[in-house]
């Protein structure tokens, strides 16, 4: 009993995760870092919540948290890939707004309980179809290749008469709305209510498990319930340790899981070759 | 009809240019977002400068804010240049309070303050420096992305600090409140007259800054990493070494940042408390601070007085318009991503030809 529960429990932490994860995945294999994960789910939560609590419609609700996501990756689309800016110092800038406009705008929303709910949590079914899907698409279909080819050399992929500008918004905006999608379970699912920072570094775990992952949406699975399943041990073990050693371990764990992502000897594991660098059209 | 071309080595007024009408279209931007909050823009802007810039004591809070920030920025300046993201500041933040908490709580009042406030410094500084070497050697000898592992740092680091004052270091003259006891006047800093500019700390700031451009422009140290920044296989073939000076510039950003903890702790509140009362984002806020500074130590401290004028003046409207603490992170959020887009600015040219065809048929009639 203990165990099941405890498994089934793990699945729903580590749903987010799992649609956080594959939608990085895609940015990241199209070239696009985007370090903006944790404001995109902060946004995604709020608005989910707020539309949720208006409409009586948890999927209306899912449907706004995915839009908020889009929306503020759209933001990092913008900058860099039209503008070229620097990805690093955008995805942090998007993350501190995220934050921000979700603590804003969810003000009204503190402390009021959920007052419709998903029959059945569709979110683990939904997450572990998403991710299985992209994965298809990544690795089986041509837009994969098209995705993975701008992300690995853009400038040959143009020559080819790929419109690289075009792949990488798809891929961000895609990116953004999983994230959305993430942050609409916490709150609509996971815990359910709308608390400012309940994100709680979720975000950054989820580019961590994009290396973890090896890029890889289907390995995605693998680190998103192994997350999910350190975040539950806190329950298990809190009779042991001090709650706040025992909040320590997600992030401990995610230094080990890079620690050993790090080590992997498998070439296949390495991060696209143009990550984090933007394309300009004629330029090398 | 818009014509961009690529240009190389923005003049020095031309980069002053960018960084100025940035700043501005950033705030334009945040102005219309406050209008879609229902917020006078105007109203805001004049509370939050007001607030900050326009009273003696407003000054004397937004220097005692740009104290952190500019200890903190002049070290991720320095680290920038190595192309290293650190941000793991507030955790370095923290780890630098905590070590000068544990030297206070157990020293008390055994040593005399000219020689207790240069220890708790240096104990601050180690600190830091440790959190941050830590993130380093995990880049450079196990592939971890830096910015993770001081992102996941920080949050280690706000648990270790919540840890310990709820836990073993809870103060038993504190009323309950979950505060280390209050450091022995020996351990705190002076302040400057009647507000909280805790001038040791300010100093070290001032020193910070000017120290860290002669680092990074006078020195060996210096042009390694900026040769390491621009190219480190470059520099590896060169014979530099590139790992190594990973670790020192990332212990370098930290101790700056644990200097930055112990000014909060022994300058501000004398004791330890709550994590996100030690330091409100300064770490992040810093960020900011050496970004708008171009990455130049000297420059953030100016940038410095700045963002430290808008966190008060955050502050400000808080209070008096309503608006919630999270108000200013949007602020600041919308100011970067104004910064990261003006930077297309510094490296394409932007022209419309439509002008220029005009000049050229001028001449053509000459």
């Amino acid at each position: 009993m203990l165990i099941s529960d405890t498994l089934a429990r793990s699945l729903v932490a580590g749903t987010p995760l799992l649609l956080a994860t594959a939608g990085e995945i895609y940015a990241e294999r199209s070239g696009v870092l985007n370090l903006g994960v944790e404001g995109m789910m902060a946004v995604g939560a709020v608005a989910a919540f707020g539309t949720a609590a208006s409409t009586g419609s948890p999927w209306l609700g899912l449907l706004a948290g995915a839009a908020a996501g889009t929306a503020l990756a759209a933001v990092h689309a913008f900058l860099c890939v039209s503008m070229k800016a620097n990805q690093v110092v955008s995805g942090l800038a998007l993350t501190m707004l995220g934050l921000g406009l979700s603590g804003v705008y969810g003000r009204s929303y503190v402390g009021m309980p959920l007052p419709c709910r998903f029959r059945h949590d569709p979110m683990l079914l939904l997450a572990l179809l998403l991710s299985a899907g992209l994965g298809i698409v990544l690795f089986r279909t041509r837009w994969g290749i098209a995705v993975r080819s701008v992300g690995e050399h853009p400038g040959a992929c143009e020559a080819a008469g790929v419109d690289v500008a075009r792949v990488r918004y798809a891929c961000v905006l895609l990116g953004g709305a999983m994230a959305g999608m993430a942050g609409a379970q916490l709150s609509l699912v996971y815990v359910p209510s709308w608390i400012e920072g309940m994100t709680a570094g979720r975000g950054w775990i989820v580019i961590a498990l994009t290396i973890f992952a090896g890029w890889n949406p289907w390995k995605a699975a693998v680190g998103a319930f192994l997350f999910g399943g350190i975040d539950i041990s806190q329950y298990l073990l809190q009779s042991y340790l001090s709650p706040n050693i025992l909040k320590m371990f997600p992030y401990a764990a995610t230094l080990l899981a890079l620690l050993a992502a790090g080590r992997s000897p498998h070439g296949a594991d390495s991060p696209p070759a143009a990550l984090a660098l933007p394309y300009r059209k004629g330029e090398r | 009809m818009i014509r961009v071309s690529s240009r190389t080595d923005p003049s020095r007024g031309t980069a002053a240019g960018v960084t100025v009408s940035s700043l501005l279209a950033g705030i334009l931007l945040a102005s219309l977002l406050f209008a879609a909050l229902g917020v006078n823009p105007a109203q805001a802007l004049a509370r939050i400068f007001s607030g900050s810039f326009g009273s003696v004591y407003g000054l004397g809070e937004t220097v005692t804010k740009a104290i952190p920030l500019m200890l903190i920025g002049a070290g991720l300046a320095v680290a920038l240049r190595g192309k290293l993201w650190n941000i793991g500041a507030e955790g370095q933040l923290l780890a630098g309070a905590v070590c000068a908490t544990a030297v206070a709580l157990r020293l008390k009042d055994s040593l005399p303050a000219p020689l207790m406030i240069p220890l708790l410094f240096a104990a601050g500084a180690a600190g830091g420096a440790l959190c941050g070497a830590l993130s380093g050697w995990l880049k450079t000898r196990w592939n971890v992305n830096e910015v993770i592992s001081t992102l996941m740092l920080n949050y280690i680091l706000a648990e270790l600090v919540q840890f310990l004052v709820y836990g073993p270091w809870k103060g038993t003259t504190q009323f309950g409140f979950p505060y280390t006891d209050n450091f022995a006047v020996s351990a705190t800093l002076p302040c400057l007259g009647p507000t909280r500019i805790h001038w040791p700390t300010l100093l070290a700031a001032l020193l910070a800054c000017a120290a860290s451009a002669f680092l990074l422009f006078r020195t060996r140290f210096g042009f390694e990493t900026r040769a390491c920044g621009g190219n480190p296989e470059a520099a590896r073939y060169a014979g530099l070494a590139p790992d190594r000076t990973a670790v020192l510039l990332m212990a370098f950003s930290g101790a700056l940042a644990g200097m930055a903890g112990v000014g909060e702790v022994a300058g501000i509140h004398k004791h330890l408390s709550y994590p996100w009362a030690i330091s409100s984002g300064y770490g992040y806020t810093a960020i900011l601070a050496a970004w708008i500074a171009a990455a130049h130590p000297l420059l953030v401290i100016p940038s410095s007085l700045l963002l430290g004028g808008i966190l008060v003046g955050g502050d400000a409207i808080q209070t008096s318009m309503g608006l919630p603490g999270s108000a200013i992170s949007v602020f600041n959020g919308i100011l970067l991503l104004a910064m990261a887009g003006g930077e297309f600015f510094l490296r394409y040219r932007v022209s419309m030809p439509l002008f220029k065809v005009r000049r050229l048929s001028k001449k053509a009639a000459c």
